[in-house]
């Protein structure tokens, strides 16, 4: 539905990654229903087939990413979606692709586990997420929107940097922000360069090479070789592809440090921070993987104190410690997720005064 | 000097490393005389499975894509709706289609997937040892069924070509055997009216090829041979079981 | 400025409606704007609810601890959300379905609508989301009323258009309950 200004729409996260994923020329979509992030086969549905393309309501989360990896071995943009139990079948498919150093999205709408669970908002997937999720050793590019536009904007660049660096590219989101309704400027899709995909297999005519798809390797040094060649190119990432957003950071005394809706709430905590006249900042990493560590160490050569906010138990905390100098404490608050655990501005605000008066 | 015998262009010049007798080569060779009698090795995409068909790429002069275990109907459905131009086509054994990939294939099939399903029936699972799979016959020994399969516990053996059968989506459903020069010669009728149906765009079409297994079996490949003869044919009768040409 | 507002009820009293047409009618003073839903499992009759930002800068947090305004359509959200309302703020309660005797909210204003009964006045309960609506930009000022007719125009399909007018007096009627 067109609103306000002609270019901006007021739509639901979930919506928008269906909207970015039409502009980014994704062709084919495959999943499955689960809550909380069934917009986004609904629209596609109703939409991807009107521009040609095809959508598959699958069998299963694991015929789902099955079919992602047939159709990206086949040449075209193709992406799934769902949430945590959902994603836990799809880790199969997602070591394969990794194996076949194959691109595709993989949306992952996080919802509280283990198990069954609850549809409430959780951050409680980024180890699943960002340590690759399955079997084998390896990673996949993991980006972590906090606003509806990111929604848009980052699955648009998931399409872009999983062609680029061939191998999956998952937007970890969760619930609010899949949930929640924003306005949003549907750019066009961007006009990066990318490789050609002399790879795919598309009918082998006389004198071409034979493409062959696969993850099996049993020569002697062939899957040491893959594996040094996949991690130069996890570098490469790190050196290239790190995105982060950093909020009053140059005076901090305390930055808080939070991805995805958690960032959002921090924002305003941070706000309230600064207008009790506390030097507090925030820094916010957009890609999970690969993590942005040198501007977390080079915050840390400044500023010693670090709170780290997330709805689980700790998880990125982990990686924020490897990042930062050996003499910043990094302090913890975070909430498991399910009903009613969301933080509040205000709860974080406290949070905020706690560490900053302790330090000062 | 006429030349009676060569190498069907769609296979490479090298040689397999199936067990002697066992009957993957036979299926292979007739597979990529469809392709090559059709003339369409330059459009097709195989997908291989997990098993002893696993190596489909080292044999076939055609691109492959390897699937997860049980899984290649799903990603055949993937390539296929991606490339609809193009032939597909999976290569499966017993424990990779009817066990772990029952899902997927059952979903393809009824989808009517215009694809083209070879199915290795040799009443075990090769490549891990000859363990029990889910078409060993009653009674039969495996690795893991060392006092033989008991029906009462492990279920009856499946009956893909006839279940498939019943699917609205399936066009052709035929099994077949690779134990006697007649049974080969009429096999490869089987699978080349399977590849023309997918070439005619007529819908999913699926082939049970029962073959040996002669390392697994304990058997020389002789008496392999009369095994699919005494034991299986019995069990999986040969034929059509559907064809919708014929509705 | 920051606005937020939260919008409680049980599922079928168009809570998430009104979010919207707030949200839509802030869309339209070109303010930037986040709705947060959230609601039951069950697809009717749990409970609904909804925290609506807008500024003209940056909306921030989707989601507020203390609400500077919230709308409280049943008794079952007025107990568990009342006590949250921010100090200074503005708690505005359905009279009709909630019972009002020795309400204390210290440092909170209350402003009682009976908006079922102004609803069923107005010829269909059903319009008890129009008249919250209408009581809270009479109490917050933080929205022109026409920007919520233009609202309407968004929010609802062609084909019901012709229930504006209906659902605009039922906005008057709340404002004008609101104002007292």
């Amino acid at each position: 539905m067109q609103t306000g200004s002609p270019e901006k729409i007021f739509v639901k996260g979930n919506e928008a990654v269906a909207m970015a994923a039409l502009e980014a020329g994704c062709h084919c979509y495959f999943g499955y229903p689960i809550t909380p992030q069934s917009d986004i086969p609904e629209y596609l549905s109703r939409e991807l087939p009107r521009l040609g393309g095809e959508f598959i309501q699958a069998e299963s989360e694991i015929g789902a990413i099955n079919m992602l990896l047939g159709a990206s071995a086949a040449g075209v943009r193709a992406m799934t979606s769902s949430s945590g139990p959902g994603i836990s079948l799809k880790q199969e498919g997602i070591s394969y692709m990794a194996g076949s150093e194959l691109p595709g999205v993989i949306v992952d709408v996080m919802r509280a586990g283990p198990g069954l669970g609850g549809i409430d908002a959780s951050q409680a997937d980024y180890f699943q997420a960002t340590r690759g999720g399955g079997h084998g050793g390896y990673r996949i590019i993991v980006l972590a929107p906090a606003s509806v536009q990111e929604m848009y904007d980052l699955t648009m660049l998931a399409f872009d940097l999983s062609d680029i660096y061939r191998m999956p590219a998952m937007v970890l989101a969760d619930s609010v922000i899949g949930q929640m309704k924003e306005s949003v400027t549907c750019g066009p899709r961007p006009e990066t360069v990318l490789p050609p995909k002399n790879w795919v297999v598309r009918g082998r005519a006389a004198g071409e090479p034979q493409n062959v798809v696969k993850s099996l390797y049993l020569g002697d040094g062939e899957m040491e070789a893959f594996h040094w060649k996949m991690q130069a190119r996890y570098q490469e990432l790190a050196d290239r592809e790190c995105r982060w957003e950093e909020v009053h950071t140059a005076d901090a005394e305390l930055i808080v440090t939070a991805f995805g809706s958690t960032s959002r709430i921090a924002k305003t905590a941070v706000a309230m921070a600064r207008e009790a006249g506390m030097k507090v900042g925030l820094m916010r990493p957009i890609t999970l993987f690969p993590f942005p560590k040198k501007a977390y160490a080079a915050l840390s050569e400044r500023c010693k104190l670090f709170l780290d906010v997330e709805l689980s138990t700790g998880q990125m905390i982990d990686d924020v410690r490897l990042s930062v100098a050996r003499d910043a404490d990094v302090a913890f608050y975070g909430r498991p997720p399910g009903a009613g655990s969301l933080p509040t501005p205000e709860e974080l605000f406290e949070q905020i005064k706690k560490n900053y008066r302790a330090a000062a | 000097m006429k030349q009676v015998f060569t190498r069907p262009e769609s296979l490479k010049d090298v040689s397999t490393h199936f067990c002697p007798g066992c009957h993957h080569g036979s299926v292979h060779r007739l597979v990529a005389e469809a392709l090559d009698e059709f003339g369409i090795r330059s459009e097709t995409i195989g997908v291989a499975s997990v098993g002893c068909s696993v190596f489909l790429y080292g044999y076939f002069d055609v691109d492959v894509i390897e699937a997860p275990h049980g899984r290649a109907p799903a990603v055949a459905t993937g390539a296929k709706r991606a490339r609809p131009d193009r032939i597909v086509f999976t290569y499966q054994g017993d424990g990779d289609l009817a066990a772990i990939g029952m899902s997927e294939i059952i979903h393809a099939a009824n989808r009517g997937e215009d694809i083209t399903v070879i199915f290795v029936n040799n009443t075990t699972y090769g490549m891990t040892g000859g363990q029990m799979a889910p078409t060993t016959l009653p009674g039969q020994k495996t690795s893991t069924s060392p006092y033989g399969r008991d029906t009462s516990k492990d279920g009856s053996p499946f009956k893909m070509a006839e279940l498939l059968s019943n699917l609205d989506g399936v066009a052709f459903s035929a099994r077949v055997a690779l134990n006697s020069p007649k049974n080969v010669l009429n096999a490869k009728k089987m699978i080349k009216t399977a590849f023309r149906y997918q070439v005619e765009k007529k819908g999913f079409s699926f082939i049970e090829a029962l073959a040996s297994c002669p390392t697994n079996w304990g058997m020389n490949p002789l008496d392999a041979n009369q095994r699919v003869t005494d034991e299986m044919i019995p069990y999986f009768p040969l034929g059509v079981y559907k064809n919708t040409a014929n509705l | 400025m920051r606005y937020d507002v939260f919008f409680a009820g049980y599922g079928g009293q168009g809570v998430l409606l009104a979010g919207n047409l707030l949200s839509y009618a802030a869309i339209h003073e070109g303010k930037n704007v986040s709705f947060f839903p959230a609601y039951g499992v069950e697809k009717r009759g749990g409970s609904a609810m909804c925290t609506i930002v807008f500024a003209d800068g940056d909306t921030g947090s989707p989601v507020v601890g203390n609400p500077s305004v919230s709308v409280l359509l049943n008794q079952l959200s007025f107990d568990k959300y009342a006590a949250k309302v921010k100090q200074g703020g503005i708690c505005i309660v359905n009279s009709s379905l909630v019972d009002c005797q020795n309400i204390t909210l210290p440092g909170v204003e209350i402003v009682l609508v009976p908006m079922n009964q102004i609803a069923l006045d107005l010829g269909d309960v059903r319009m008890v989301n129009m008249v919250a609506c209408g009581a809270y930009i009479e109490k917050s000022g933080a929205l022109q009323r026409a920007s919520l007719e233009a609202a309407l125009k968004k929010a609802l399909p062609e084909r019901n258009h012709r229930l504006i007018p209906a659902n605009v007096n039922a906005m008057e009627a709340g404002a004008q309950a609101a104002r007292g």
